[in-house]
């Protein structure tokens, strides 16, 4: 392992988490609730009578945050690697797996590790060690 | 009260995975090469997060309402069995294929990237294959 220094950006880091970290404090304090993504977008497809209002409104926070961004300054712009294929093949598993795993990384990352569950931390070192384990093979045994 | 809370709270969420770059699938890919070239920012997103998290999920889990009047719903589920560590393997492993979680999915999405757009119709209609899937062990666990 050699740590890319140049691509450390450990102020941003830093900050982006405590907002991240803020707008879940909030979410729990003031809705009761997990602001885990993965779940919140999960019951849009299990549609309840007056459980949407607030699921959908939390996407569009989510979905229009670049907009609010870009009043502060430039929106970076990101950089996907990944072919077609491979987004639908990763997103079909992203969709699956959260839901049977009732958590990502924000729900059991994020929250989890907050709420200081065992659960949360056993789907988070799994999750992360499945994406290490995937970026070695993909990267360094097949070299896509 | 409660759809303006969550829309902010989905929005600050949001603008935190910019600022800490993860909204950039290249950024989180190069934190989970741990053979290659490492960049150890997302794991500082994650301190971030989870100092500020502790705070607000310690003062949460304290009340039996929300300071909106809204009921606790925070998880009590603490099995640790097969479909939690099964879909957090799935996940992984699309996490993995392509740089994308849910959240910042949906950020690069509202960045108007088509790239993105994809990863998201996949990611729902695997979302929508575990309701099926759901549906039908409901259904033949009733006939059982």
């Amino acid at each position: 392992m050699s740590v890319d220094w140049n691509a450390f950006t450990p102020t941003a880091a830093l900050a982006g988490g405590v907002l991240i970290g803020s707008a879940a404090a909030v979410f729990a304090l003031f809705n009761g609730r997990i602001a885990g993504i993965s779940g919140v977008l999960g019951g849009l497809l299990r549609p309840v009578m007056g459980d949407l209002g607030w699921r959908v409104a939390f996407v569009l926070g989510l979905v229009a945050a670049p907009l609010a961004y870009a009043v502060f300054a430039s929106v970076p712009a990101p950089r996907i690697d990944a072919g077609w294929g491979q987004l639908v093949i990763a997103g079909l598993l992203v969709g699956i797996g959260t839901r049977y795993g009732s958590g990502c990384t924000s729900g059991h990352g994020v929250c989890g590790l907050s709420r200081l569950s065992l659960r949360s931390l056993v789907a988070t070192a799994t999750f992360m060690g499945a994406g290490f384990a995937t970026v070695f093979v993909v990267r360094h045994l097949i070299g896509a | 009260m409660p759809i303006l809370t969550s829309l902010l709270a989905g929005l600050v969420f949001g603008i935190g995975l910019i600022l800490s770059g993860m909204a950039d699938p290249a950024k989180v890919l190069g934190f989970l090469d741990l053979a290659g070239r490492w960049d150890p920012s997302l794991a500082l997103v994650m301190a971030g997060a989870v100092g500020i998290g502790l705070l607000g999920f310690a003062i949460a889990r304290r009340r039996t309402a929300s300071f909106l009047g809204l009921p606790m719903r925070l998880p009590k589920t603490r099995d640790i069995d097969g479909r939690l560590v099964g879909g957090s393997l799935l996940f992984g492993i699309g996490w993995g294929l392509a740089g994308f979680c849910p959240g910042p999915a949906l950020v690069a999405l509202g960045m108007g990237q088509v790239k993105a757009a994809i990863f998201v119709g996949a990611m729902l209609a695997g979302m929508g294959v575990f309701e099926l899937l759901e549906r039908r062990a409901a259904s033949s666990a009733a006939r059982a």
